[in-house]
C-alpha cells in the first residue's frame, strides 16, 4: 500500500511560561528563565499511515493526541522529526473555526469552505448540497450568531465533508447534532473509507474505534503505547484507565450498610473474569445499624460508558425480605452472562421499598467479559449462518 | 514547501465529492511545515500564498462585510473619520494657526495626506492584531499565516478606494483638477507605501504574539509618527527651522528619510492642485520625488524579503503562543 502519511521520530515541546507583557517579562528578568518551564507533549513518535486506512487515536486527556494531529495538520511544527504527507488535507480540530458571527451562513459557508481548500466555483457547485446536508435551508441567510448551537455545528460539518480532502483529521467532532445528523455524519465517513481516503481522528468513544477503525495507535504522556488492531489497543486501553477510574465512593445515610461486594462464578468463588455464557454472580453483605423492615436490595451492571446493561432488585421482582438486625449476606445469582467482550462496573443499593437508598456503592466492583468473536453491541449472541442458493432469478 | 495541490489533483470538478474514488499514489510525498532556507525561502511562501489567492479574497470580504455589519451608515463611517479629521485640522491649523491663508486650497492639502496616512495606519493597525484577532483560526487550521496580514492590505486599500471619492468630490466642486502629468506620482507612493507598511505590518503581527505590549506601543508610535510626516503642516516650516535658522541639515536629511514624508509629499504633489498656483508653488516639495520613491521602493522591497523570513521563523511558533 502506498504511505500517505509518513511521521519520522516527531517531538513536540511546549514551554510553559505565565509572563506576557514586557513589563512583566522585566520585573520577572531574572527568574523568567528558571520559571520556564518545559514540556514534552509528544516524544519521538514515528508511524505511517496507509492510504485508505482509518487510525484512531487513542489516550488520557493531556496525553498529546490533539497536538500529533495539529502536527500532521501543519498548524505546529515539531522541535524535531518530520511529517510528510501526500494530498489535499482537511482538518476538523473544531467544527466552524472559520465562522464568523457577524457573517450569514452562506457568507460563512463560502467562507469556511476557502478556509478548508475549496475554490469558489468547487462551492458554488456543491453549495445547495451543503445546505441540504446541514438541514437549516430557512435560515442560511440569517447571522449565524443567532443559530442555536446545534444548527452551528450542522452547518460547519456540512461544509467540511464536502471539501473533499484525500486525508481528513478529525478531532472528537463526531458527537454533535441529533441522532439523524449524526447517523448521516456516520454514513458520510463511511463513505469516505468506501473512497480509499484516509482518515485520522481521535476520540474518547469506544464503540467509534470500533465502528470505524482498521487500526489504533494509543498514547500516553507523549509516547506510544500501543500500535495495533482496535480489538487490542482498547482492552489496552480499558486495562490501564477504566479499572481505577471507574470505581466510585458511596453514597447513603447507611442505616443499612453495604459490605464486602464480591463478583463470583455463581457457585461463591471470586472470578474477575468471565467467557461469555459463564455463570455469575454478585454477593454482598448487608449490615444493620438498627433493625429494619422496610428494605430491599439491587445491583445494577454499567458497561465502561454508563450504559446500564442489567438492572434490578428485590422489591421490584417483588421479593419481601425478612426484617434486618445483624448482618446478612446476599447472594444473586445468573445462569450465564450474555454479553460481549469488555469492562464492566457492579454497582449495589439498599433502599426502602419507597424514599433515599439507605446505602449505595456505584460502580464498587469491576469484572471483565473476555471473547474471541468480533461482535460489537450490548448482548453476546451465536448466530449460525446459512446462505442458500435459490438459483436464477425468474421474473 | 507544503504547497498544496491544485485543484487538478483532486476529482475532476463536476463529480459530487465523496463519490470519486482517489488515487493518491501519483501525488508527491511532500514535507509538512518544512524549514526552509532562510535566503531563499521567500519564493516558496509567496508562490503558496499565490495558490491560496482565493481564501485571501474571501478574507478581505470578511474583513470589509464585518468591520460595518449591523451598523445603520455602515461604509459611510469609512468616510466619516477622515472627513471629521479634516474639518478638525482646518478650524484649529487652517483657520486658529493661520495655515490656511498661507497655503491655498488648504483643504485638499490636508486631505491629501490624511488619505496617505489613513492608509498606512489602517495597515499598521490592524496587522498588528491580525494573528492574535484571528487566534482562533490559526489554532485549528492550516494556511499560510501571511494571509491574515495580507487580507487587511487589502480591505485597508478598499478603504481608501473609497476615501478617493471624497477627493473627487472635492474637485468637482472647486473645480479645479491635479495636473495630469504628476499622477504618474500617485502609484509609485502607493506601491511603496504598501511595501513598506506590509513589511512593519508582518513584522508587528508576529512580535505582537509573544509580547502583547505592541498593540500599544503602536498606537503611541503612529502618533509621534503622524507629527513627524508633514501632513496637517507644510515642510518648508521644517526646512526654515532646520536649514535656515539652525546649521542642522543633516536632521532635515534625517527627517526627510521618513518614507512616510516622502509618500506624503507625493501624494501633495500629485494631488493638491494648490501648488500650481504662484502662491502655492513653494510648498510642493523641491526634491526629486521619482528619484526618492524609486529609493524608496527598491529598499522596501528588501525589507518585505526580510519582514517575511522573519515572520517565516516566528510563525511555527504561533499556535501554542496563543
Amino acid at each position: 500500500m502506498d504511505t500517505v502519511v509518513e511521521v519520522v521520530g516527531v517531538s513536540k515541546r511546549f514551554t510553559i511560561r505565565k509572563d506576557k507583557s514586557l513589563k512583566e517579562r522585566l520585573v520577572n528578568f531574572r527568574r523568567s528563565a528558571r520559571h520556564a518551564e518545559d514540556f514534552w507533549a509528544l516524544r519521538d513518535i514515528s508511524f505511517d499511515v496507509a492510504a485508505g486506512s482509518t487510525v484512531g487515536l487513542i489516550g488520557p486527556n493531556g496525553s498529546g493526541k490533539s497536538t500529533l494531529l495539529k502536527i500532521i495538520g501543519g498548524i505546529l511544527s515539531p522541535n524535531s522529526g518530520h511529517v510528510r504527507r501526500r494530498g489535499r488535507l482537511a482538518a476538523l480540530l473544531e467544527l466552524g473555526a472559520g465562522f464568523h458571527g457577524d457573517l450569514t451562513g452562506r457568507e460563512n459557508v463560502y467562507l469556511n469552505a476557502s478556509i478548508l481548500g475549496l475554490s469558489r466555483t468547487q462551492t458554488q457547485m456543491y453549495f445547495e448540497e451543503i445546505v441540504a446536508f446541514s438541514g437549516i435551508e430557512p435560515f442560511i441567510d440569517t447571522q449565524v450568531k443567532f443559530y442555536s448551537s446545534g444548527m452551528y455545528v450542522r452547518l460547519a460539518f456540512a461544509v467540511a465533508v464536502h471539501v473533499d480532502p484525500e486525508i481528513l483529521l478529525i478531532d472528537e467532532v463526531l458527537a454533535v447534532g441529533d441522532e439523524p445528523f449524526q447517523r448521516r455524519c456516520m454514513d458520510r465517513i463511511k463513505q469516505f473509507q468506501r473512497d480509499g481516503r484516509t482518515i485520522i481522528f481521535v476520540t474518547h468513544g469506544l464503540d467509534q474505534i470500533r465502528q470505524l477503525c482498521d487500526r489504533v495507535i494509543m498514547l500516553e504522556q507523549g509516547t506510544m503505547m500501543a500500535d495495533g488492531t482496535p480489538v487490542e489497543a482498547i482492552r489496552m486501553f480499558r486495562d490501564k484507565y477504566h479499572e481505577e477510574a471507574g470505581l466510585q465512593p458511596a453514597v447513603g445515610d447507611r442505616r443499612l450498610e453495604i459490605r464486602d461486594v464480591t463478583v463470583t462464578d455463581g457457585a461463591g468463588t471470586p472470578t474477575p473474569r468471565f467467557a461469555p455464557g459463564d455463570p455469575f454472580g454478585v454477593e454482598f453483605d448487608v449490615w444493620a445499624r438498627q433493625p429494619t423492615e422496610d428494605w430491599a436490595a439491587g445491583i445494577a451492571i454499567t458497561d465502561s460508558v454508563d450504559l446500564t446493561v442489567y438492572g434490578t432488585n428485590t422489591h421490584i421482582e417483588r421479593v419481601d425480605l425478612p426484617p434486618v438486625s445483624g448482618r446478612h449476606r446476599v447472594r444473586y445469582r445468573f445462569e450465564s452472562i450474555p454479553m460481549v467482550e469488555g469492562q464492566y462496573y457492579v454497582t449495589v443499593a439498599v433502599h426502602p421499598r419507597v424514599g433515599p437508598e439507605y446505602h449505595r456503592r456505584d460502580r464498587v466492583v469491576t469484572f471483565k467479559v473476555l471473547s474471541d468473536a468480533g461482535s460489537s453491541g450490548v448482548v453476546h449472541m451465536t448466530p449460525s449462518l446459512d446462505v442458500l442458493d435459490l438459483g436464477a432469478p425468474t421474473e | 514547501m507544503s504547497s498544496r495541490p491544485r485543484i487538478a489533483a483532486g476529482p475532476a470538478l463536476g463529480s459530487p465529492p465523496g463519490h470519486g474514488s482517489v488515487n493518491v499514489a501519483d501525488l508527491p510525498l511532500e514535507h509538512v511545515n518544512a524549514r526552509q532556507p532562510f535566503v531563499s525561502g521567500f519564493v516558496g511562501t509567496a508562490r503558496e500564498i499565490w495558490d491560496y489567492r482565493e481564501l485571501l479574497e474571501q478574507l478581505v470580504r470578511k474583513e470589509l462585510k464585518v468591520r460595518y455589519k449591523d451598523s445603520v451608515l455602515g461604509f459611510f463611517w469609512t468616510l466619516l473619520r477622515p472627513l471629521l479629521q479634516l474639518v478638525v485640522y482646518t478650524v484649529a491649523i487652517g483657520l486658529f494657526l493661520g495655515s490656511g491663508r498661507a497655503i491655498p486650497e488648504f483643504g485638499v492639502y490636508l486631505f491629501t495626506g490624511l488619505l496617505a496616512w489613513t492608509l498606512f495606519t489602517d495597515i499598521i493597525g490592524g496587522c498588528t492584531g491580525s494573528i492574535v484577532g484571528n487566534a482562533g483560526l490559526v489554532k485549528k487550521v492550516y494556511f499560510p499565516r501571511e494571509l491574515f496580514p495580507l487580507s487587511v492590505v487589502g480591505a485597508a486599500l478598499v478603504n481608501f478606494g473609497l476615501q478617493l471619492s471624497v477627493l473627487l468630490a472635492a474637485y468637482a466642486v472647486t473645480w479645479d483638477w491635479p495636473r495630469p502629468r504628476n499622477l504618474v506620482l500617485v502609484p509609485l507612493a502607493l506601491v511603496a507605501l504598501v511595501l513598506f507598511a506590509v513589511a512593519l505590518g508582518l513584522v508587528l503581527a508576529a512580535t505582537n504574539v509573544y509580547l502583547r505590549d505592541v498593540t500599544y506601543l503602536v498606537e503611541v508610535g503612529l502618533l509621534l509618527w503622524f507629527w513627524m510626516t508633514p501632513i496637517v503642516y507644510d515642510w518648508t516650516k521644517v526646512h526654515q527651522q532646520l536649514v535656515v535658522s539652525h546649521p542642522l541639515g543633516w536632521l532635515f536629511r534625517l527627517y526627510l528619510a521618513n518614507p512616510m514624508a516622502n509618500v506624503v509629499l507625493s501624494f501633495q504633489r500629485a494631488l493638491w492642485p494648490g501648488g500650481l498656483t504662484a502662491r502655492g508653488a513653494p510648498f510642493y516639495y523641491s526634491g526629486d520625488l521619482y528619484l526618492r520613491l524609486a529609493v524608496l521602493i527598491a529598499v522596501c522591497c528588501g525589507l518585505v524579503w526580510l519582514a517575511q523570513r522573519i515572520f517565516a521563523r516566528a510563525q511555527g511558533n504561533f499556535a501554542q503562543e496563543l
